[in-house]
């Protein structure tokens, strides 16, 4: 059981670590880009003053370019933040596709580096658990990431999310790569650590090309 | 001298070879590392600029192939906060004085550029 809670903080802190540093990477993106345009005004007002005319509607469009990117930055920060307090609660009542949505959106970077699309097709029913969002967002990142190398030549992840009778289940499909072979070496220690705190189940099918992973509606952590 | 700029933030790129552009530099840009292999079938460039975290096909990766196909162009890397990693394995390719972090100072890359098109 120590060995278990060890893997678990291991693969939190690496979970934490890489989606920090990936939100990051994105903050920096975007205080470049407006660099560079608030730097292209400067320049505009340098050439104003030696008396070249400057069109308006190009320091309108520069000065738009500025505040689409700002409403960007507000959007990874705002997520930055959320993400940061979802450890705040050991347990919480959350919309299961609102957290599969979630974590995509923080995987977005990792997947558009790979050239990946993600669909996500939402349950009938609103799917509430109660659980440790925390930890579930990381077994469905390692989920994800998983998926993410297998997806074969279409580059495709369908992620559905389903109820059942005793809670919940996401099913990761069209992984064309998921050979046999691979599927031996899914869910590693890691995921299996992950798997046993949340009470939950994963099943990898070569044959159906997928992951899917059971959870139940309640559990005592 | 003409420059290609290689990044997938349009907005950050197409901003950046205006500035060039004001500067007197020959400055294009493109999105992706595919479209940049396009691009350099067309003209000739003394340099190019390229991100290190390029979709599918990344800076590192591309500069190799650009190199076979244009042995004479220089390189510079630019990136967000890369790894520890990155920045060994880049600045032993390409010297750590040609690996800058976003956001850059246009003066300096202008530098950069100059110093890297006159090193051998």
């Amino acid at each position: 059981m120590n060995s278990d809670i060890n893997i678990i903080g291991e693969s939190g802190l690496q979970f934490f670590g890489k989606i920090s540093a990936s939100i990051s990477h994105e903050i920096n993106n975007v205080l470049a880009i407006i660099n560079e345009n608030a730097g292209l005004l400067d320049d505009f007002t340098i050439m104003a003053d030696k008396g070249m005319p400057i069109d308006p509607k190009r320091l309108k469009n520069v000065a738009s370019k500025i505040l689409v990117q700002i409403r960007r930055a507000d959007e990874i920060v705002r997520n930055m933040n959320t993400f940061s307090h979802t450890i705040d609660q050991i347990k919480a009542d959350l919309d299961l596709r609102e957290t599969v949505e979630f974590v995509v959106t923080l995987s977005h970077r990792f997947a558009s580096m790979r050239g990946i699309t993600i669909e996500i097709k939402p349950p009938e029913n609103i799917v509430i658990i109660s659980t440790a969002a925390f930890f579930l967002e990381n077994l469905i990142w390692l989920c994800l990431d998983f998926a993410m190398n297998i997806t074969g030549s279409a580059k495709t992840i369908s992620i559905l999310i389903e109820e059942t009778g005793s809670g919940g289940r996401i099913r990761f499909a069209g992984l064309e790569g998921l050979t046999s072979e691979l599927a031996d070496t899914f869910p590693s220690d890691r995921e299996t650590a992950l798997l046993g705190m949340l009470k939950s189940e994963l099943t990898v099918s070569a044959e159906e090309k997928e992951l899917i992973l059971y959870l139940p509606k309640l559990h005592n952590l | 001298m003409k420059i290609l700029l290689v990044d997938d933030e349009e907005e950050l790129v197409s901003a950046l070879a205006e500035r060039l552009g004001i500067r007197g530099i020959d400055a294009e840009w493109v999105i992706s590392g595919e479209e940049a292999l396009l691009r350099v079938k067309d003209g000739k460039f003394d340099l190019a600029v390229l991100d290190v975290k390029l979709p599918k096909l990344g800076g590192r990766k591309l500069k190799k192939i650009l190199q076979e196909k244009c042995p004479d162009m220089k390189y510079i890397f630019m990136t967000g906060h890369g790894s520890e990693d990155d920045f060994q394995s880049i600045s032993n390719e390409v010297g750590k004085e040609y690996y800058l972090f976003k956001p850059v100072d246009i003066d300096d890359l202008i530098k950069k550029i100059k110093e890297a098109l006159h090193s051998h």
